[in-house]
């Protein structure tokens, strides 16, 4: 497949939103709402919830299924209540020392007024500074679109693992064919030189693990469950200065260079 | 890796115009019209009174060498890590054309110059991004310079001073431009655990990338008058809203009302308000 068509994959509709990994991997899923301070974004859905007997936190964001959830959802572009409330819950989790499995699918950030009014820079660069430092394991998986700042405040991770046909990119190709092609006909050409499919990216050592698509949804579910056990049992091991010093040296390395 | 970088004066005062196209013929060099209220002055005089307009205080954008001149103290400046290049980590086509062309026009290998100075004679590490490398735009080589900084102020327990100026991403260095943001998070954070102080200052344009990690991420957010600073550029958001921004939106005094920066502070002011913050900070030496 090339790059332009795991992105159609990655937005294709009835493709499984987050919600649809939480039902399916973890048992007694309750949703907890709220910022505290502003109010509850829809584009982001997190609670606690158990995989297999383990309490965890879990934090998706949701583009919706149905067009009217969609819209709900804001077509899971969060605002920065949803960046906010996401935090919270993260914290709340180190409290309680359970891990946080976030789920990473949009397009992005929601670029709108009052997005910006309330801080949305502000809101992802919070996220980014205090997941570096949280002191209980993290993992993220991208399952769907994986749209820059914006999934990246839910992917400061000690792994980040990728759907087949997932995508992840500092920009839209979209954005960047108009940017730098001036020509957004160009968005093929823009997805090939941008890299962003799952394979390329663990090439890079951007993703620790991609996971397969080929055999339906239901593998796919089976699969992650398997793997986020044994994965969250291992890192739940370290202590918490081990695992944030090695969680800034991940990060640290991309574009460490020698001079 | 130490190159000591003394205050080079600019080759004419159109150097200062970060993010719009230099026009250089002759009486565009001795005289400038200001980009708000159209006044002309003489470059030499706009350079005295601090890149801002006589006539309505408007704040041009700023070279990296104007602005380490208007906050460090003289002769005190040491660059550091000034050789670092891209290693064009996704061999995006056509990039190394571009960055010929950036390095040609500012004399630097990429968007920003940092080092260790003085300020109101308190030694601080430094890092002054650069509105005319590629709009300042963030790819491996400006988050690791940045990154750098912190760690080397975190090892010697001294402050940071950051000016951020920025369009956002490097494109061309696609997921490893993404990265650096939460790198330099990493970075802030360290330094931010062992008590040291971070001052941001934004200036015009600060957004993208830059905003949402190390521009946000300060103890105190500095802003200069009439700075754009957003998350999304304001085309972006037209088009997302299908409608016109209100008159002000994202500039600097609409982020005070808002309360994400903590202090509007003009050209004049910048040094003394740095300066006495710094003071406020001192740590007292381990000796
Ligand atoms: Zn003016």
């Amino acid at each position: 497949m090339t790059a332009y068509e795991r992105l159609c994959a990655a937005r294709a509709k009835g493709r499984p939103t987050a919600r649809s990994f939480i039902d399916n991997l973890f048992e007694g899923f309750m949703e907890l709402h709220g910022d505290r301070l502003f109010g509850d974004d829809r584009a982001i859905v997190g609670g606690v919830a158990r995989l297999e007997g383990r309490p965890v936190t879990v934090i998706g964001i949701e583009k919706g299924q149905d067009t009217s959830e969609k819209i709900a959802r804001n077509f899971g572009s969060p605002n920065p209540e949803g960046y906010r409330k996401a935090l919270r819950l993260m914290e709340q989790a180190e409290k309680f020392n359970r891990p946080v499995v976030c789920f990473v699918d949009t397009a992005g950030a929601y670029c709108g007024l009052g997005a910006e009014e309330r801080g949305q820079g502000s809101a992802i660069a919070t996220n980014l500074v205090r997941m570096m430092g949280l002191r209980t394991p993290v993992l993220s998986v991208l399952i769907g679109e994986g749209g820059s700042g914006g999934a990246l405040a839910l992917a400061v991770a000690d792994e980040v693992w990728m759907l087949e046909n997932a995508v992840y990119s500092v920009i839209s190709p979209e954005g960047a064919a108009s940017i730098i092609y001036k020509d957004a006909s160009q968005v093929e050409r823009a997805a090939e030189s941008l890299h962003i499919t799952a394979q390329e990216l663990a090439g890079f050592g951007v993703v620790e693990r991609v996971i397969p698509e080929a055999e339906g949804f239901e593998a796919v579910y089976r699969d992650l469950k398997g793997a986020l056990g044994t994965a969250l049992d291992r890192l739940k091991q370290m202590d918490a200065q081990a695992l944030t010093d090695a969680r800034y040296l991940r990060f640290r390395k991309f574009g460490g260079l020698l001079e | 890796m130490l190159n000591k970088s003394m205050f080079i004066k600019p080759r004419n005062a159109l150097e200062g115009e970060g993010g719009q196209k230099a026009q250089p013929s002759i009486p565009d060099a001795l005289c400038r019209a200001c980009p708000a209220c159209r006044a002309t002055a003489f470059s030499k005089d706009l350079e005295e009174n601090g890149l801002v307009c006589p006539h309505c205080g408007h704040h041009l954008r700023m070279d990296v060498q104007s602005r380490l001149r208007l906050l460090v103290d003289e002769g005190s400046f040491t660059e550091l890590f000034a050789d670092l290049e891209t290693k064009n980590p996704i061999q995006f086509p056509e990039y190394e054309k571009k960055l010929a062309a950036a390095r040609k026009a500012t004399g630097r290998a990429d968007g920003v110059v940092c080092g260790i100075g003085r300020i109101g004679g308190f030694e601080t590490a430094i890092f002054v991004m650069d509105p005319q490398f590629m709009m300042g735009s963030m790819g491996t080589v400006v988050g690791e310079k940045i990154t750098r900084t912190f760690e080397t102020a975190a090892a010697r327990s001294l402050p940071v001073v950051g000016v951020t100026v920025s369009g956002g991403a490097r494109i061309q260095e696609g997921i490893f431009s993404l990265m650096q943001m939460a790198k330099t998070s990493g970075a802030v954070l360290r330094h931010s655990q062992a008590g040291n102080l971070y001052i941001a200052l934004l200036t015009d344009p600060t957004t993208g990338g830059v905003t949402a990690s190390f521009a946000m991420e300060a103890d105190v957010i500095l802003a200069e008058p009439g700075a754009l600073i957003g998350f999304a550029g304001p085309r972006v958001i037209e088009q997302t809203i299908r409608a016109k921004l209100p008159e002000g939106f994202q500039r600097a005094e609409f982020l005070l009302e808002k309360g994400f920066v903590d202090r509007i502070v003009p050209r004049s002011e910048q040094k003394k308000t740095i300066s006495a913050l710094l003071g406020l900070h001192e740590r007292r030496s381990m000796a």
